[in-house]
């Protein structure tokens, strides 16, 4: 049987990715942030999944406006990192996992959630980000990242957007999924994007990190709690793309505590303001 | 019977929903073409001629030759789309962002690493915080103004 290993949760700031990639990471301004990631990498090596379903929002790069799913599954065996204006980033092709994530689908809609299924699809820095800030710097052609990924994404973009509640019941029916799967395989479940940001109009630049400090303590220790929030309080309170936040209560959704076990062990706790317009936070809960 | 839309007292803000969609469907996919290069160079060539193709509004139009991006969102466009022209003109998200609160993108950067704009004064249509429509535009441009 697969099981759910651990939770990582992360911002995916394009800013970040560009930083990698043009080797500014050492500059006086990213330094506490990579340092924030030391960590990570080495909790990754030592605790590598065999498979990651990663949930991340498209940024109008693979979905225009032609069509917006509010839940896709890539169940492809590849998916190539896009051009998102600047030209595609220097990273590996990220490999899919067709057979999990298929499964995954089926289970999940025969659970109620209706999930859009996409064999063809580029990846933009909501998924690409997290693989950097988490592996590290892979060699674009010969190298990998360490294991498949599942892309998952959710439409974060256009209002309505799926409400935490939801986000939060699709995250258990994902860890359900999971557990059906014969083979055993540990399977990591990331959420990403936020914390605290909006990129538009005269109220640009928000960042609210008190507010952004107590949804890390909330999703440790009250996810039930955290997942009532209403859209109107992430937007008020987190800025107009601090929306992206409910992704990560898929992630925990899928935590065992959730379903009857035992509470996550926080490994790595981590918040840093700012990565260009962005309040950045990152844990790592590990089922026990 | 009305939709729910309880985001619309928000200062400074316009959220991207239906509706918004509607209004900047020709918009924002015309800034969809700009993901492909041979576009951006025809676009660059003769930015009116190429607008001319989209069956946009010629406010519209205007807003994307002016690179006003607070009056492209008003008529419907969204930021994740509008950030292809700022690709295209070799902008980033934060000279995107920092643009569209009149701050100078000196007074913008300085902002984010003193932590950013404050959410006081700024939740609610009506209070007194700096993104307030009483209080545009910021920064040294809002100050010449008021002398």
């Amino acid at each position: 049987m697969a099981r759910i290993t651990a939770s990582v949760y992360t911002s995916h700031v394009p800013a970040i990715g560009a930083a990698i990639d043009l080797g500014k990471t050492a500059e006086p301004y990213w330094v506490p942030l990579f340092k924030g990631y030391d960590f990570s990498k080495q909790w990754l090596q030592d605790n590598k999944p065999d498979v990651i379903f990663l949930v991340y929002n498209d940024h109008a790069t693979a979905f225009s406006l032609e069509m917006i799913p509010t839940f896709a599954i890539g169940t492809a065996a590849e998916f190539t990192p896009a051009d998102e204006g600047y030209g595609p980033r220097p990273v590996p092709k990220v490999i899919g996992h067709p057979e999990l994530a298929s499964h995954i689908a089926q289970s999940v809609i025969q659970d109620d959630f209706d999930l859009t299924i996409v064999n063809k699809m580029d990846v933009d820095h909501g998924l690409t980000v997290p693989l950097s800030l988490m592996c590290g710097q892979p060699d674009p052609v010969k190298g990998a990242w360490p294991c498949p990924v599942i892309p998952f994404a959710v439409n974060v973009v256009q209002y309505p957007v799926p409400s935490g509640r939801r986000c939060f019941m699709l995250g258990q029916a994902i860890r359900r999924a999971v557990e059906s799967y014969d083979e055993p395989l540990k399977v990591q479940i990331w959420g990403t994007g936020g914390m605290s940001h909006q990129l538009q109009g005269p109220r640009a630049g928000l960042i609210n990190a008190a507010w952004d400090n107590k949804f890390l303590d909330r999703l440790i220790a009250d996810p039930v709690g955290l997942s009532q929030v209403p859209h109107i309080e992430y937007v008020r309170e987190a800025g107009s793309e601090g929306i992206e936040l409910v992704m990560w209560l898929i992630a925990r959704g899928a935590m065992a505590d959730v379903a009857g076990g035992k509470p996550p062990v926080l490994r790595h706790r981590f918040f840093h303001v700012p990565a260009s317009n962005t309040a950045v936070g990152h844990l790592i809960l590990e089922n026990p | 019977m009305a939709l729910l839309r309880p985001y619309l007292d928000v200062p400074g803000t316009t959220i991207f929903d239906a509706e918004q969609s509607r209004k900047g469907y020709h918009l924002n996919q015309f800034c969809m073409s700009l993901m492909k290069a041979e576009n951006r160079a025809r676009f660059k060539a003769d930015e009116r001629k190429y607008l001319d193709e989209w069956p946009m509004s010629e406010d519209q139009k205007q807003a994307v030759l002016a690179r006003d991006l607070n009056r492209c969102i008003a008529l419907g466009g969204n930021i994740y789309f509008l950030a292809k022209i700022g690709a295209t003109d070799g902008k980033s998200f934060q000279q995107m962002a920092g643009s569209m609160t009149g701050m100078s993108e000196e007074e913008y950067r300085d902002m984010m690493i003193k932590g950013g704009r404050s959410p006081e004064g700024n939740r609610v249509v009506g209070e007194d915080g700096d993104a307030q429509a009483h209080r545009q535009p910021q920064g040294a441009a809002g100050k010449k103004g008021s002398v």
